[in-house]
């Protein structure tokens, strides 16, 4: 399927230009987030015209086919290892801009060590972290960022903090380490949050081609099916107990890189309140 | 006497005790270089571009090496968190248009296990180096061969091949690398150095100068969809009819491999009543033992498979065809004699002797085995 080509002037004033980047309608559930964040990726790289020299590394999970939507080089990793192969692309091609996209399970489980250790090592590419909170892919099974008490078929009773731990707020543990040059967590939660969404993946983009370090935005995002809600439901979760588990906001955002020594405790935390 | 100054930097440097006058006079025709090192400047000299991997012994002085070298070329080297992540950055440089190098030892290349096969569905060229250990599990450092089966029948899950070759001496294994790398390249796949602990660790004369690769340009490399349609490197096809479709593609990649890339070498084969079979540093052991059988007046020949996956099968059935019997000699509990008996198909009896854990056979436990194994033919004749 082709893309729709840009509306001309004397058709009146653009409400909405579809990003030349989305080459295909996605395939997502119906409410699902992650259609609003290929569009904002699509529309930043558009903008900072990227587009003919960004490497898409994919991962495993809802946006696997990712690749089918955007019109870019892709690479498809096994699971987890999205930031392990980005490493590679970006070692071996340092003109070219390069970014994983990443769901919770993918990253927060079972790629937990790749991402923590590309950020440590202050890879200069940019992970695109969608997290809502659930395997959505398999059937809407528990992952790291579940919330307490949130039901899920691999939790049905409702997340267990005693035998099931707390959720594992990635970004603030990865916004602690030097390599990081750019940390924010966003939402996806009304038009308003999706903006400044937008904002925060150009500046992360920005920041890789100051080839400076890491940056990573994490996207707090919906998943009405595995959540069991319908997608107006989910947006109003979204808002609500998910945002108030994890609050949005930059994390880091370093006009130059701060090395050796490590932010001090609660430096991260205090930040979450500037910004947005 | 030459040695190879190693701490220093640049190509391994050959400083000549005697004069200068005198080393003028004679330049060094081989070098004394350990088979780590030899494997990992042979690869820099094929024109490596990235090498990825992680600290485990024997294989440790190859990563030292890639630290040392890579950067001076000014091409790329990462040690990376974990093997998984070593054979994961290969993947992705691999993508983007590297000609690449992991290089590991036994447990780390379980661990690499889920790559190779992502790898060999995606159709990406990496050499990967096994310098095998004893096993299972973490085993000992000792060399062994216990990896067989996982090199040539597969690491990872699903219908795929992966080129083995097996070097028997550091000369050898400088040529293999540059061999591994074409093989990787022509076929678009994975391929395997399996080498073991002693070949990684020992020291041996080799040629100083090294052998370069030219380079192709692929059409399916990523470096940005620039005035062209966006490529995908990806193993998923999730409609089994496209999945068959795609499979049935790559085995037939494997059987032009096997075809016509199998490799093996022979000794003292004329004639010989007894065919040793063997690899890697048991074919050194093998080669011994023969000529201590052809002193006892047993003809006995070595048959030695250098692709051991393509098996050089159809070679070792015509070989064994004038023997009365074929004794497999390995560093380990009896592996590769499954694929000389497949071979062989039953018309000759076929023999084991190894040794496990990191323990080499020795050549007279070789000749004893041997007399043995022609001992237990007598019988059955009778």
């Amino acid at each position: 399927m082709t893309a729709l080509e840009p509306m001309t002037e004397h058709e009146g004033r653009t409400i909405y230009r579809r990003p030349l980047l989305l080459s295909n309608p996605t395939s997502y559930c119906p409410g699902c987030g992650h259609g609003i964040v290929h569009r904002l990726v699509a529309e930043v790289l558009e903008e900072l015209d990227l587009g003919a020299r960004t490497i898409l590394v994919g991962s495993v999970g809802c946006s696997v086919f990712a690749y089918d939507f955007l019109a870019l080089d892709a690479v498809e990793s096994p699971h987890g290892r999205a930031a392990a192969v980005a490493t590679g692309v970006k070692r071996y091609r340092p003109d070219k801009v390069v970014f994983t996209y990443q769901g919770d399970g993918d990253l927060a489980a079972i790629g937990t060590a790749e991402i923590i250790h590309a950020a440590a090592r202050g890879e200069r590419f940019t992970t695109i972290f969608v997290n809502n909170g659930i395997y959505g892919m398999t059937g809407g099974q528990m992952a790291p960022t579940t919330l307490p008490g949130q039901r899920t078929t691999s939790s049905p009773k409702g997340r267990d903090v005693e035998s099931q731990g707390y959720p594992l707020p990635v970004t603030e543990i990865l916004s602690l380490l030097p390599g990081v040059q750019y940390a924010a967590r966003v939402s996806v939660g009304d038009p308003g949050l999706v903006g400044k969404a937008k904002a925060a993946i150009r500046r992360a983009f920005e920041v890789q081609l100051e080839a400076k370090g890491f940056s990573i935005v994490e996207v707090l995002s919906t998943c009405p099916v595995g959540w069991g809600m319908t997608p107006t439901e989910a947006m109003d979760h979204l808002r609500g107990a998910v945002m108030d588990a994890y609050p949005v906001g930059t994390f880091v955002d370093r006009p130059r890189r701060i090395a050796p020594s490590l932010p001090q405790p609660g430096a991260a935390h205090r930040s979450i309140t500037e910004g947005f | 006497m030459t040695v190879v100054d190693r701490p220093g930097a640049g190509r391994p440097r050959i400083v000549a005790s005697t004069s200068r006058t005198h080393a003028e006079a004679h330049p060094p025709d081989r070098v004394l270089m350990k088979g780590n090192e030899a494997i990992a400047e042979a690869a820099v000299a094929a024109g490596c571009d990235a090498y990825f991997g992680y600290p485990i012994t024997p294989q440790a002085e190859l990563l030292e090496w890639m630290a040392r070298r890579m950067p001076e070329e000014g091409r790329v080297f990462v040690q990376a968190e974990s093997e998984l992540a070593a054979i994961n950055m290969a993947l992705g440089a691999a993508a983007a248009g590297a000609r690449v190098l992991v290089s590991s030892s036994s447990p780390g290349i379980s661990l690499m296990a889920e790559a190779m096969s992502y790898m060999a569905g995606s159709q990406l060229p990496v050499v990967l180096v096994n310098v095998q250990r004893g096993g299972p599990g973490l085993g000992s450092i000792g060399a062994a061969q216990g990896d067989y089966f996982q090199a040539t029948k597969g690491h990872g899950h699903g219908d795929y091949r992966v080129p083995v070759l097996a070097p028997s001496s550091i000369a050898e294994a400088i040529d293999l690398v540059r061999d591994a790398f074409i093989l990787a390249e022509r076929y678009r796949t994975p391929v395997m150095l399996l080498a073991d602990g002693i070949l990684g660790q020992a020291m041996e004369p080799v040629a100083p100068t090294f052998r370069t690769l030219e380079r192709s340009a692929p059409d399916w490399i990523l470096d940005g969809a620039d005035q062209r349609r966006p490529r995908v490197v990806k193993s998923l096809h999730l409609q089994p009819e496209d999945l068959e479709q795609h499979d049935i593609a790559l085995q037939a990649v494997y059987a032009e491999i096997d075809a016509t890339e199998q490799r093996w070498a022979g000794e003292q084969l004329d004639e010989a009543e007894v065919v040793l079979v063997a690899y890697g540093t048991a074919a050194r052991v093998a080669r011994t033992a023969v000529e201590r059988l052809r002193a006892e007046g047993i003809r006995a020949g070595l048959f030695r498979p250098i692709t051991l996956w393509p098996f050089p099968a159809q070679p070792l059935r015509d070989v064994a065809a004038e023997a009365s019997a074929v004794m497999a000699v390995e560093m380990s509990a009896g592996q590769l004699v499954e694929d000389v008996r497949l071979a062989i198909e039953g018309s000759v009896p076929v023999f084991h002797h190894g040794r496990m854990g990191g323990m080499v056979p020795s050549p007279d436990g070789v000749v004893d085995a041997v007399r043995r194994a022609l001992a237990a033919n007598e019988e059955v004749r009778r």
